[in-house]
């Protein structure tokens, strides 16, 4: 392999770890708030509002049940207006973040379910308020099973993020088609494949040990 | 014959004066039907007063509706009638918003603990003070002092995953302390303890009560939890308060058979099963009458079977019973085998009575 293509496959790396971090930052914004409200807005909950926990599952779902590559069509003109262009690796965030926001909603509603109902009791019975009971309660204790989410919206994301190079979005996908399709390089296709698994292989291990050293339920040697 | 020495100093009776702190007033809760079925009434016609400064246990069985009542005292749940009354204020009657400020007076613990498990020892004590808006350094004055009365100084950076399960109840009480409450309710508290670890539970709650004048309403359905700790009862059945007075008098003179299977074997008041096969209601040639003597206060010290043989010259074989102490006095039930022969059973029953025993016959065994 030349060094022309092992810089070109170092910069797709960078570019692709760009995309994604820039992407779940701004999806983990959206998407933690939505998982929260999915969690507790239902009939009987600390912000119980059942017809709009059902409008934004309906959103949340109709997002999700969207196959990636229509996304990113559907969504261009509003790409265009978030990143001022179509095409490229800035215009590959808007819906890379619109695909992963929903996912994360849905992983995070998930995770605060599975808090133990009688800590949301005590919590009550000793005065708190409902933001109390989310920020000091539910929050807390579902960050270990958050962190493990993350880590599975970082991992898909890099999958989507490959391709986004279909139309444009520069990164290893993208590289991955140019070179390794199109212009019949073998080689060049497989440093991406092994780049990807290596990146997936490092961001799982990062997210277990993190999730593992967050829960505390568990004893710590 | 199972006669137990008392494992447990009497509790002293914190000073009592005759105001309520809680009051339930012909208290009333029904859940909504769900879909297809009927509404269910878990409580109906509650009345019951819980005086200042004493421990006062509800018992009933799973589904009895006593988690439901304790969960009333600081409107966790609200009532569909009647009223109830803590420390003056009618909490059954506030919105939320304002029920919380009345929560901070009144502490609660629970059967699973409830502790966060993302907070050490000394984070979960904090947390209702967080809660209600202290600052960091009076958290601190507050909280150590806290778990020194708990015992567990030690523990105070470990998470609820390294603690036992005494332990964990012991921060779940400094917890419940942490706001200064008047009011302590204790939702079947020891319910997952072993017997010793309940016990020092117990002995830990009778003196915060002794020692910081706190009112204790607890549930749990072991009456070995009220006689220990409680100085008055309440027996839950199906939503209704059956019977309610001092622990001493319903242990020893159980009017509802609801509390008398509660009692059971808790006391002595259950036969050995041999002997309970061969209890038949009929008298039998060379069967022996069977009688239930049960001792109240300081005639539980009385050697009252070697008298009834040196004055009357009946013989009394002793099959069964339990001599102990309930809220701090005396208590005992015997069961022994008399001579069925009439006018000697007469003559026995007759000497036992004047004595002020309650004596009932069982029945007869051969």
């Amino acid at each position: 392999m030349s060094p022309e293509i092992v810089w070109l496959i170092a910069e797709a790396t960078l570019d692709t770890l760009r995309m994604v971090a820039i992407a779940i930052a701004c999806a983990t914004l959206a998407g933690v708030p939505l998982g929260v409200f999915l969690a507790t807005s239902g009939r009987g909950e600390l912000f119980a509002a059942p017809l709009f926990n059902r409008i934004i599952g309906f959103v949340v779902n109709a997002t999700r049940s969207t196959p990636f590559i229509i996304l990113v069509v559907a969504i261009i003109p509003l790409t265009r207006l978030v990143a001022g262009t179509s095409i490229g690796t800035s215009a590959a965030i808007v819906p890379l973040s619109i695909a992963a926001a929903p996912f994360i909603a849905r992983l995070v509603e998930t995770a605060i379910r599975e808090v133990d109902h009688g800590l949301v009791e005590a919590a009550r019975a000793m005065g708190a308020s409902p933001l109390q009971i989310v920020r000091k309660v539910l929050l807390p204790e579902a960050i270990p099973a958050i962190a493990l989410s993350l880590t599975l919206a970082v991992v898909s994301l890099i999958g989507y993020s490959a391709m986004v190079g279909a139309v444009g979005g520069g990164g290893l996908g993208d590289l991955g088609i140019r070179y390794g399709y199109q212009r019949f390089m073998p080689d060049v296709m497989a440093a991406v494949v092994v780049v990807l698994i290596v990146l997936v292989q490092g961001v799982q291990s990062i997210g277990d040990t993190l999730s593992r050293r967050l829960n505390k339920r568990i004893r710590q040697r | 014959m199972n006669i137990q020495t008392p494992l447990f100093k009497p509790t002293a009776l914190a000073a009592q004066t005759a105001d309520a702190i809680i009051r339930f007033e012909a208290v009333h809760k029904a859940f909504p039907a769900r879909q297809g079925g009927a509404a269910v009434t878990a409580l109906e016609q509650i009345d019951l007063d819980v005086d200042r400064g004493s421990i006062v246990g509800v018992i009933g069985r799973s589904g009895a509706g006593k988690s439901t009542l304790i969960r009333l005292a600081n409107g966790l749940e609200k009532p569909t009638g009647g009223r109830v009354i803590v420390d003056g204020v009618e909490v059954s009657a506030l919105p939320e918003p304002a029920l919380r400020d009345v929560r901070r007076s009144i502490g609660m613990i629970f059967q699973h603990f409830n502790l966060l498990s993302s907070r050490t020892a000394f984070d979960n004590v904090a947390l209702p003070l967080e809660v209600a808006g202290v600052g960091k350094a009076a958290i601190k004055a507050r909280v150590e002092p806290l778990l020194e009365l708990v015992g567990l100084t030690d523990k105070r950076d470990r998470y609820p995953a390294e603690l036992s399960g005494g332990q964990k109840q012991r921060i779940g009480i400094a917890r419940a302390l942490a706001t200064e409450p008047k009011v302590l309710l204790s939702d079947e508290a020891t319910s997952a303890l072993d017997p010793e670890t309940t016990q020092s539970i117990l002995d830990l709650l009778a003196s915060i009560n002794r020692e910081l004048g706190l009112t204790i309403l607890l549930i749990t359905h072991e009456m070995s939890v009220i006689r220990r700790i409680a100085q008055k009862v309440a027996v839950l059945e199906a939503g209704r308060v059956v019977e309610q007075g001092d622990v001493f008098d319903i242990f020893t003179r159980p009017a509802h058979a609801t509390t008398r299977s509660f009692l059971g074997s808790a006391t002595g008041r259950a036969l050995p099963p041999s002997v309970a096969r061969r209890l038949s209601a009929d008298v039998q040639p060379g069967s022996q009458a069977l009688v239930r003597i049960v001792f109240r206060g300081h005639f539980a010290s009385e050697p009252v079977l070697a008298q009834l043989s040196r004055e009357r010259g009946i013989e009394a074989n002793l099959v069964a019973g339990q001599i102990d102490e309930v809220a701090g006095k005396p208590f005992g039930i015997l069961n022994v085998a008399l001579p069925a022969a009439d006018a000697t059973l007469a003559s026995a029953l007759d000497y036992l009575r004047q004595r002020d025993f309650d004596v009932e016959i069982l029945g007869y065994v051969t």
